[in-house]
């Protein structure tokens, strides 16, 4: 039983940083813009938080730093993409190329430094409860703001104007701008919102899940956050089951290891990276006769006749 | 130019009381790009109750108007008066709030909303509840129905003009602009719209209508503006002209009359199809029923019907995009073709120019020398050995250029750089000059302007006078009438009996565009035998 407690509080503080930087990429992708630079903003926004809350010590504010960070890289990615009509992808892979760069040189000087993580919520009686109280009521405060994250972008996409509008531009972006809407100002927000968040996923690492610095920690989670994305199929709500399945994986094979199963440790570690293929091809095998639901304008460049 | 006369009021025009202002005024408009001008110094005046058609060929300049009406272009010089009050439109949402609304010819529609959600992005305050109540009370009131829950990508495309019409009418607009509306829709259809706009004008609103239908134009419009190489060339009250005085002005000069030499002989079926059925890839996609038809040497056969009923999936059947499942589903020259790929059927004769200009029959951004390889490397000598001979395929260029009056800057440029017509003009020369025994052409004219269309149904004509069978897929009637000897009517996948065009009724070739009257596969089993 405490085991198995255990096990599913990891698999929380596991997907955490998933969850946080899949749900700006949603955002993204839902006003049509592919964003493949996840990664880069993900470790910039890590080492940017790790120095603030290092040299602060506040974890609050290597938090904001870290969203700064990420919502900076996602800028450059904006006036590139949106500003000069670059290609999406060319882009998006240069600059996760760029971050992860930047984010060693940034790192090199905290190598091997610790910080006091993110601190826990205690509510008296209810985080003792057994079982339910931990995992409920005694998490830190990035798993309940990646929690509401969700909720609210799920309101904002399917129950506020501005998200109606931010997903008209997305699915078909000349007829937006036909109407009236500003299709390039709604995509840099968007961006930018992504960028945050994927700062903030990043952030969440040597904040709260290992308190320290490696350089390149995040590890291929922008990338796995990139397929989650497709994985919920643009849906907010199977976003959050999405990212505790892939993190769930993650600790899985983590204890499957100290189990001392006879399985290469190596092969153990890609389960997560092969789940995210296997999850990718089993999907757009199924939806092969139902057609696709990415927003119809993904990944293409707008740009407004004048 | 002399020949730009300032609009005077002409006999056709409604009521215009003594110290009337026109509801909207054009005063010298002009709009340059660069050295272009596609609007110079228009003048212009709608007034209210008023059905205005605005006329002209491709390129005359008639969208960067309403563009500019729509606030979604800003003139270079030039200013509008609405009521007789100068006004300056930032913006589409500046112009609805004056109560300008726009139905655009390409629907500005999103196919993964709602009809509802798709409404309420036209209106710029409306809270989103309550729309479906809205929605559901202007399509009764204008007899347009709609189901405010339904995504947009299952609706037909006449129902999708309507919610384009329905979000223009929630605002309440004084001013409607319609942008080719008719040219996707059945002569049904066309007339339910028409019978909607008449209701409108009576409640007092004005209609810009644009269009390059004169018959139409002489329906329903009071006024008509005549606008040509980006001048206003002249008004008019389109129902004391005649469509030929109109198109002479549209033109500038009088247009061929289209015409076969008379000698039709038929010769043996070159194409036969037989019981093609096919289920789609795509899942929007149409599904086939039992087509079957045929088309003698020397004859061109007609598809009529409306966009969306299974033309995309027959065309592709025949040009061997997707391969049938039997192989005596489609005989080509006697020879059971219906599993071989493009390029064999290309090998055996058969042409193909597909709707798509752009991306399907020519790759955009490859020049157009090398454009010619992409149906020409079956056979000639473009390539031998496996390396392609540069001269061959610039000559070849050069052949189409001057037989087909292609318009282009630069000797070789790319293949997206040239306009709708003189691109299309070059991927029909391409195809025609290959001397095929069958050539399967879809939408031959469509977007071109005037002079181009008839050349290029002139080379249809003239390539099945010379003993080539030609399949001619288009959603213009007129065209259908004007160079089919027989037509047949496609609707939801099924193929109606083919009737000769001389006899044939339009309002019946409407009913069967509707799917009515389009027998199921058995009748068309009991009816072969």
């Amino acid at each position: 039983m405490e085991l198995v407690e255990a096990i599913l509080l990891t698999v929380i503080t596991a997907s955490t940083p998933l969850l946080l930087a899949a749900s700006g990429e949603l955002v993204v992708e839902r006003a049509g813009v592919l964003n493949l630079g996840i990664e880069g903003m993900m470790i910039i926004g890590a080492a940017c938080g790790f120095a603030a809350a290092f040299t602060t010590g506040s974890v609050f504010i290597g938090a904001l730093c870290g969203i700064a960070a990420g919502a900076a890289l996602a800028g450059v990615f904006a006036a590139l993409t949106l500003g000069l009509a670059a290609n999406q992808v060319a882009s998006g892979l240069a600059l996760t190329i760029l971050g992860v760069g930047l984010s060693g040189l940034i790192g090199t000087s905290y190598i091997g430094q610790k910080i006091v993580g993110a601190a826990h919520l205690h509510i008296p009686y209810l985080s003792d409860l057994p079982f339910v109280g931990k995992m409920v009521f005694g998490q830190d405060a990035f798993v309940y703001v990646s929690v509401a994250l969700i909720a609210a972008i799920w309101y904002f996409l399917y129950r506020t104007r501005p998200g109606l509008v931010l997903r008209s531009v997305g699915d078909n972006h000349a007829s937006a701008h036909a109407l009236g809407y500003p299709v390039l100002k709604i995509r840099t927000l968007a961006v930018l919102f992504g960028g945050a968040c994927a700062g903030l996923g990043g952030a969440y690492l040597p904040l709260a899940y290992t308190p320290f610095w490696v350089s390149g920690m995040t590890a291929g989670r922008g990338w796995i956050a990139l397929a989650l994305v497709v994985f919920a199929s643009w849906m907010p709500w199977r976003l959050l089951i999405g990212a505790y399945l892939f993190g769930g994986i993650t600790i899985l094979q983590l204890h499957a290891q100290a189990t001392g199963l006879g399985i290469p440790s190596q092969l153990m570690s890609s389960l997560p990276y092969l789940a995210t293929v296997i999850v990718l091809v089993v999907i757009s095998w199924m939806r092969g006769k139902a057609g696709s639901p990415a927003p119809a304008s993904l990944g293409l460049a707008f740009v407004p006749d004048r | 130019m002399d020949d730009a006369v300032a609009v005077a009021p002409g006999p056709g025009r409604p009521v215009q009381p003594e110290g009337q202002v026109p509801l909207l005024e054009a005063v010298g408009i002009v709009k340059r790009y660069g050295d272009f001008t596609a609007n110079d110094n228009i003048n212009l005046q709608i007034w209210p109750t008023e059905v205005h058609a605005l006329l002209g060929e491709n390129g005359a300049g008639k969208s960067t108007l309403v563009k500019m009406i729509y606030g979604l272009l800003q003139p270079t010089a030039g200013e509008f008066k609405w009521q007789g009050e100068p006004i300056v439109l930032t913006g589409p949402a500046s112009a609805r709030a004056r109560g300008i609304g726009m139905v655009f010819q390409h629907f500005s529609l999103f196919e993964q909303l709602t009809v509802a959600e798709n409404v309420a992005l036209g209106l710029d305050t409306a809270p989103l509840a309550g729309i479906d109540e809205r929605v559901a009370e202007v399509s009764r009131a204008y007899g347009l129905p709609l189901d405010p829950k339904r995504e947009v990508w299952r609706l037909s495309v006449g129902e999708r003009q309507r919610i384009e019409i329905v979000r223009c009418l929630l605002q309440n607009p004084k001013l409607l602009i319609l942008d080719e509306p008719t040219s996707v829709l059945t002569p049904q259809e066309v007339e339910q719209l028409f019978r909607t706009l008449r209701v409108l004008r009576t409640e007092g609103r004005a209609i810009l209508y644009i269009s390059h239908k004169l018959d139409e134009v002489r329906a329903l419009c009071d006024t008509a503006t005549i606008l040509r190489g980006g001048k206003v060339v002249g008004t008019c009250d389109p129902r004391a002209e005649s469509s030929q005085s109109i198109a002479r002005m549209m033109v500038g000069t009088d247009i061929g009359e289209v015409r076969s030499d008379g000698s039709k002989k038929l010769g043996a079926p070159r194409l036969v199809v037989r019981d093609l059925s096919l289920m789609p890839d795509d899942p929007h996609g149409i599904r086939l029923e039992g087509i079957s038809f045929e088309v003698p040497a020397g004859e061109v056969l007609g598809l009529a019907g409306v966009a969306g009923n299974g033309q995309d999936e027959l065309f592709a059947a025949l040009s061997g995009e997707v391969r049938s499942d039997r192989a005596d589903m489609i005989t080509i020259d006697g020879r059971a073709a219906g599993r071989l790929t493009i390029t064999d059927r290309r090998r055996i004769g058969v042409a193909f120019v597909p709707e798509e200009r752009l991306g399907h029959a020519t790759a955009p951004r490859f020049k157009l020398s090398d454009n010619t390889l992409i149906s020409g490397h079956v056979a000639g000598s473009m390539v031998r050995g496996g390396f392609i001979d540069r001269g061959q395929m610039v000559a070849f260029v050069d052949h189409i250029t001057k037989s087909y009056d292609v318009r282009k800057g630069k000797p070789d440029p790319e293949a997206a750089s040239l306009s709708g017509g003189n691109l299309q003009k070059y991927v029909v020369g391409r195809e025609i000059l290959r001397e095929p025994k069958l050539l399967i052409i879809s939408q031959p004219t469509w977007g071109v302007d005037a002079g181009a269309a008839a050349a290029i149904r002139q080379a249809i004509i003239d390539l099945a006078s010379r003993g080539a069978a030609v399949l001619v897929m288009s959603q213009d009637l007129d065209e259908l009438y004007e160079i089919c000897d027989r037509l047949v009517v496609i609707c939801a996948g099924r193929l109606s009996a083919p009737r000769v065009t001389r006899h044939a009724d339009r309002g019946e070739i409407g009913m069967l565009m509707a799917g009515v009257g389009i027998k199921g596969k058995e009748d068309a089993h009991a009816a072969r035998a």
